[in-house]
């Protein structure tokens, strides 16, 4: 009876959301792009910034950990996101959770370093396209102009009803990246198709 | 809304934010050595000044990082922000207040005197070079109903200037006196002529002047009181952020010089107007036809310029946040398209506003001045001017002020016959000369005494002023009217501004605000147009220069001279006929004499006299009525209308619907729903849902046919007797992690976690500094210096809250951090005898024999091929597993289950059945039969208090003289010795079986109350005074009118020796 368990695909929290994602990107010829980037690695940092792990682990990671408050540093496939003096988050593609965690475990060393597997915690969902920045601005309270929050910036912050992570994404084109809790996903992919109304 | 300048992200909204009080209160060192004084001193005692204040706040929405910040309690005012463990900084300068009118700006003289140049001379509402009226526009013509008459108007109407081209003018009857009333204006300050739109949506109380004509208009006048629709309205609302460098509120003459000088500086430009199209009074008074569309245009093609028209800016609030409503559709009635929002908030944040908002004339009180066809002169004039619509035919016009000449002389061109200027001052002076020369008659030192007509005016009334004999009459059906002007300085006032009473304009005009606003054009007290537009084009610059960018010169346009003007006269009350009404707020039909009576009665202030009155309380908010009731009362009273000052100015300045403020935060998305990776199945599976939190949990899952007691009993029957399972994944979970992990959680708990095995979990009881209990839940030993804390489903956020409050403000020094894994993590609980054999089925490398996987162990192993952590935990008192898992693998898992289960019955159960099952056995809910005010040992749990930590939160008040009362509410059970009777919670407890005379004694009240399966019978859990002493003893329930016997009995009714536990 477990047979069936080992075939199965992992679900998403907006596995069932997909079809109205593409719906309202597809009708909105581009305007507003939406969709859930699931599974995608995530990992709570915490360590001391100035200490010396803070530059091993960057070492390690091929980054360095943004010191910057709200800012993102890329490398590769591998982004890192200020979250706090101390924390950040790194995202990564999807299954690299234990490789990225022991990374960082073994450059730190004896430094007191805290590493959380967060992946499933929260989604992420991709928002881009020309009328992105109106899109989140029907919720979001922060100066999203590119003068204010230009690529490379992220901020915690709240959209709709719920707290995200936003992340606008390096290239312009890229749009953004809208960390949400699991437990509020489907309410925020309600609230942002309802919000596209207009652009769809 | 205030920007909090968070020490790390810089200025976020303050919903981001979380109060901890104030700053600088240590944790003593050791309470233990302090008298119960001084920790009650401690607990309970903050100081609450007025001015500078050092406080806690945490960015909760943000980084999660805790500071201090020094707030004016005052004004709330940040006045700065700093870290924890940082030194209050020693001293704090207070924002200077930026002035309303720079004196870098052109002053207006204090008498006003001959131009120096003719282009300098005074216009503005007192221009009126006889401007030829535009002809009555016929585009395209508009059909609408109004008290079920079918009438034409034209593209550009109001519904106002439709009606008066149509020869209607009584639009309304009054609230309380039920008499005619007509329209009285030309803008938002509209008193009479408010309607009720019928169709295409029914919407109540709009003023006929700013409702925009559209084809299909269906409208009927109103006896001062509207009705609400009855359907739900269809149209959809939205709201947006907006931010910018500049504000600017009002496209008149000032505002748009102001913008001119502002755009394309590269600085963020926002331009709102309420009107359709930009240029403010201009339109209305004929001037400078070709500017404002210029200006347009201009602004229009302007990069990071922003216009934003039909757009009511109406509310002012901290740091330059304002609101504002656009109505984008309204005006295209049925042909508004479904999709585009029919009103949207700007909810706009700007690094400076100017509020060029301009002035609306005031009336005065003087016998019958309520008649349909007594009109605010220079509305009327917006009608000839911006409508080509005459409100009349014969007129007659009373004024202060020379203003009123501008409209008289616009109205002669266009045709109306002016039959007389009646002004109050004794020598009008040129503006006289100029209205005698073009054939009209002037009475300087006359005023109206009286007027007649039911339906319209027919007749007026004029004496010389003071005097009620020597009258002479007019026959005619409009009586213009002047008594000078108001600025608006609603918003400013919203902003904290200060008004002044200037003595020469006899009027309230801003004077100092602490935000970074500026007051320009009449707005600010400048009537005379070119001193409009340059004070509109230096604020302009003032505001680009302070943002850092270069103004541009702005090229104002040239106004022609006009007469020398004469200064006006300061009149509010009017002598006139004996008994007639002289009305002061025509909405609320307030008149002189009730002021009169108000002033009688006592009242001093004009915040009393409106109150005692309603006089400027209707919704318009008095914009017409109010300095005018302040200048009644201050006759009245014999004192300087300047020392009783105006009512207070109050959000919003026109009326709002709840439609436009909620937003799209209506139906289902008003509020977060949190569902868990398993909520579908649970919707498949028929579940009712309950609220926990914002979390949907399933609550039960009725069979066909079955009521909730039903379901209820055989879910718990099946937990009992052979195996269910829930979803448990909303409990809060958190991961504390580092080196002082152990250190840390024993001083949160009030048990000791640091001799937790790696391996092991135990049951933790978490209170606040004043010993009552706060959370409960397990903590699982995952590693040497490795935590997962569980929560209860609904403080979740709480406890990590309250856990990075003491981290960060008082133990610095703990190497530990604390991550929420609510989500990461989903949960089933697997419960029953027969729980044992099904979860062996699924997981082939766990021992699950009692002895190899023992209560309050937990094991990794692969449950249906899942890595999954299992832990035995129960929370009914039956043997019970709760396996954790990915939610991204959680269906499968619970399938599985389902699955395996079913050859025992496998049953899903929801909360209502958990709750059962933990009562049974006297588990406390907190929150449910906690309150805030019960510490763990009136729960029982003296237990979970541990007597060797030297201190953790909660201890020292353990040993306050109120904790260790003997007659403390305890929890016990109840037995109603009628075992079918069912108690409802929150029934009170007495001890007599006959209630005595009241006050009644209490000793208690039902926490939970419910039927018990495996009992056979109801039963509840209750706090009750001394209670653990009166086990056995019979108390009384009133339920309705009878008073029920029930029997105290310990709070575990159900297996008292723990015998299920083990399977």
């Amino acid at each position: 009876m477990a047979d069936t368990a080992l075939t199965a695909r992992p679900r998403s929290p907006l596995a069932h959301a997909a079809g109205w994602l593409a719906d309202a990107t597809r009708s909105s010829r581009g305007a507003v792009r939406l969709a859930e980037l699931p599974f995608l690695t995530q990992l709570d940092v915490r360590l001391d910034a100035k200490g010396p792990a803070a530059d091993a682990v960057g070492l390690a990671l091929g980054l360095q950990l943004p010191l910057e408050p709200n800012t993102v540093v890329r490398a590769g496939d591998l982004t890192a996101l200020w979250l706090g003096p101390d924390e950040w988050l790194l995202v990564g593609p999807p299954g690299s959770e234990r490789d990225l965690e022991s990374s960082v475990r073994e450059a730190a060393g004896d430094e007191p370093v805290s590493v959380t597997d967060v992946s499933a915690q929260r989604t992420t969902l991709l928002v881009a396209g020309e009328r992105a920045r109106d899109l989140l601005a029907h919720g979001c309270s922060l100066d999203l102009h590119p003068r204010a929050f230009a690529p490379g910036r992220c901020a915690q912050t709240t959209l709709g009803r719920t707290q995200v992570v936003l992340v606008s994404r390096d290239e312009p084109r890229a749009g953004f990246w809208v960390l949400v809790r699991s437990s509020f996903a489907g309410y925020l992919t309600d609230w942002l198709l309802d919000a596209a109304t207009e652009y769809v | 809304m205030l920007l909090i300048p968070c020490p790390w992200c810089g200025p976020r909204d303050e919903a981001e934010f979380h109060y901890g009080g104030q700053a600088h209160v240590p944790y003593p060192e050791n309470p233990s050595t302090l008298t119960d004084e001084e920790w009650a001193r401690y607990l309970f005692f903050r100081a609450n000044p007025k001015g500078p204040f050092a406080e806690r706040w945490s960015h909760t929405a943000g980084c999660r990082r805790w500071f201090n910040a020094v707030r004016d309690t005052s004004t709330n005012e940040i006045m700065a922000v700093y870290r924890t463990g940082e030194e209050r900084p020693g001293t704090v300068e207070r924002r200077e207040d930026f002035s309303a009118v720079p004196v870098t700006s052109q002053p207006r003289p204090a008498h006003p005197a001959r131009p120096a140049f003719e282009d300098e001379a005074p216009s503005g509402p007192f221009g009126g070079a006889g401007a030829e009226p535009p002809a009555r526009r016929r585009t395209r013509p508009l059909t609408f109903t109004f008290d079920g008459t079918q009438y034409q108007g034209a593209e550009g109407d109001t519904l106002a200037s439709a009606l008066l081209a149509n020869g209607v003018i009584a639009a309304a009857t009054s609230i309380k006196l039920g008499r005619p009333r007509g329209i009285f204006s030309a803008g938002p300050e509209e008193p009479n002529a408010v309607v009720q739109i019928e169709a295409p949506f029914p919407e109540p109380m709009l003023p006929a002047t700013t409702v925009e004509l559209y084809d299909g208009l269906v409208a009927t006048s109103l006896p001062g009181q509207g009705r609400l629709a009855t359907e739900p309205d269809p149209a959809r609302y939205d709201a947006v952020h907006t931010h910018c460098d500049l504000l600017i509120v009002g496209a008149g003459p000032a505002g748009l010089a102001a913008a001119t000088a502002a755009a394309r500086t590269g600085a963020r430009v926002v331009l709102a107007d309420d009107h359709p199209e930009l240029g403010g009074s201009l339109p209305g008074t004929g001037e400078l036809p070709d500017w404002a569309a210029e200006m347009t245009a201009h602004l229009e093609a302007a990069p990071d310029v922003r216009v934003l028209r039909r757009t009511t800016v109406f509310g002012y609030y901290d740091d330059n946040h304002l609101l504002a409503v656009e109505r984008r559709t309204n005006h295209l009635g049925a042909a508004a398209p479904q999709h585009v929002s029919r009103e949207r908030v700007h909810r706009i944040r700007a690094r400076r506003v100017i509020l060029a908002t301009g002035a609306h004339e005031r009336s005065l009180a003087f016998a019958d001045n309520d008649r349909p066809g007594v009109m605010l002169a220079a509305s009327a004039r917006t009608y000839v001017n911006r409508h080509g619509v005459l409100p009349g035919r014969h007129a007659v016009v009373f004024t202060t002020n020379d203003s009123a000449y501008a409209a008289a002389l616009d109205l002669h061109t266009a045709g109306v016959e002016i039959a007389a200027i009646v002004d109050t001052r004794p020598a009008p002076g040129e503006w006289a000369d100029r209205a005698r020369a073009a054939g009209i008659e002037v009475l300087p030192g006359h005023a109206v005494t009286g007027t007649e007509g039911v339906q319209r005016l027919t007749a007026v009334a004029v004496a010389p002023y003071g005097q009620t004999t020597g009258r002479r009459e007019f026959a005619t059906d409009l009586l213009l009217v002047s008594g000078g002007w108001n600025p608006v300085a609603h918003l400013f006032s919203q902003a904290g501004g200060k008004l002044r009473y200037d003595e020469e304009l006899g009027t309230f005009v801003p004077d100092t605000c602490r935000q970074a606003v500026e007051v320009a054009g009449s707005a600010a007290g400048v009537f005379d147009l070119p001193g409009v537009l340059a004070q509109g084009a230096a604020a302009g610059a003032r505001a680009m220069a302070a943002e850092g960018y270069s103004p541009h010169a702005v090229r104002l346009p040239q106004v022609p001279a006009g007469p020398r003007p004469t200064p006006p006269m300061h009149v509010f009350g009017v002598p006139g006929r004996e008994g007639a009404p002289r009305f002061v707020d025509l909405q609320r039909d307030v008149t002189v004499d009730d002021l009169a009576r108000a002033t009688g009665a006592g009242m001093r202030s004009v915040e009393h006299t409106k109150r005692y009155t309603t006089a400027g309380t209707a919704n318009d908010q008095g914009k017409t009525s109010g300095v005018l009731a302040s200048g009644i009362v201050a006759e009245l009273l014999g004192v300087d209308i300047s020392a009783l000052g105006t009512t207070t100015f109050r959000p919003p300045y026109t009326p709002v619907s709840f439609a436009a403020l909620a937003g799209r935060d209506r139906g289902a998305l008003s509020d977060p729903v949190r569902t868990t990776a398993l909520h579908e199945w649970h919707v498949g599976h028929g579940a009712l849902f309950e609220n926990v939190g914002q979390w949907k949990r399933p609550w039960y899952y009725p069979r066909d046919g079955e009521d909730m007691e039903t379901a209820v009993l055989r879910e718990c029957a099946a937990a009992r007797e052979g195996v269910a399972f829930m979803d448990a994944s909303t409990l809060g979970k958190i991961d504390v992690q580092g080196p002082d992990a152990a250190v840390f959680l024993d001083r949160l708990y009030t048990n000791m976690m640091s001799t937790l095995k790696v391996g092991m979990i135990r049951y933790g009881v978490m209170c606040r500094l004043d010993g009552m209990v706060f959370d409960d839940g397990t903590v699982i030993r995952l590693d040497q210096d490795r935590f997962l804390v569980t929560t209860t489903t609904g403080n979740a956020a709480a406890v990590l809250d309250w856990m990075e409050e003491w981290l960060q403000t008082e133990w610095p020094e703990l190497k530990v951090h604390c991550t929420s894994v609510t989500e990461q993590w989903a949960t089933v609980a697997l419960v029953g005898p027969k729980s044992r054999e099904v979860l062996g089925s699924l997981a082939p490398q766990l021992a699950v024999a009692n002895d190899d996987f023992p209560f309050m162990a937990w094991r990794e192993t692969t449950v249906a091929g899942i890595e999954a952590r299992v832990c035995r935990i129960s929370f009914s008192g039956e043997l019970a597993y709760e396996i954790n898992v990915s939610p991204w693998e959680a269906r499968t898992l619970w399938e599985a289950l389902y699955e395996a289960g079913a050859p025992y019955g496998i049953t899903p159960y929801g909360t209502e059945t958990m709750h059962v099952l933990r009562a049974e056995k006297g588990y406390p809910i907190i929150g449910q039969d906690t309150d805030g005010t019960v510490t763990p040992q009136d729960l029982g749990m003296s237990w979970a208090v541990s007597k060797k930590k030297p201190d953790f939160i909660g201890k020292r008040s353990f040993a306050r003289a109120d904790t260790v009362r003997p007659d403390r509410k305890h929890l016990v059970g109840l037995l109603p010795e009628d075992p079918g009777t069912f108690l409802p919670e929150g029934t009170h407890l007495v001890a007599e079986s006959e209630l005595p005379a009241p006050p009644v004694p209490m000793l208690g009240h039902v926490t939970s109350s419910y039927r018990s399966a495996a009992l056979g019978r109801t039963f509840a859990l209750a706090l009750i005074k001394g209670g653990r002493e009166r086990i056995g003893e019979r108390l009384y329930a009133p339920v309705g009118d009878r008073l029920v016997p029930v029997t105290v009995a310990s709070p575990v009714l159900y297996d008292p020796e723990g015998a299920r536990r083990d399977g």
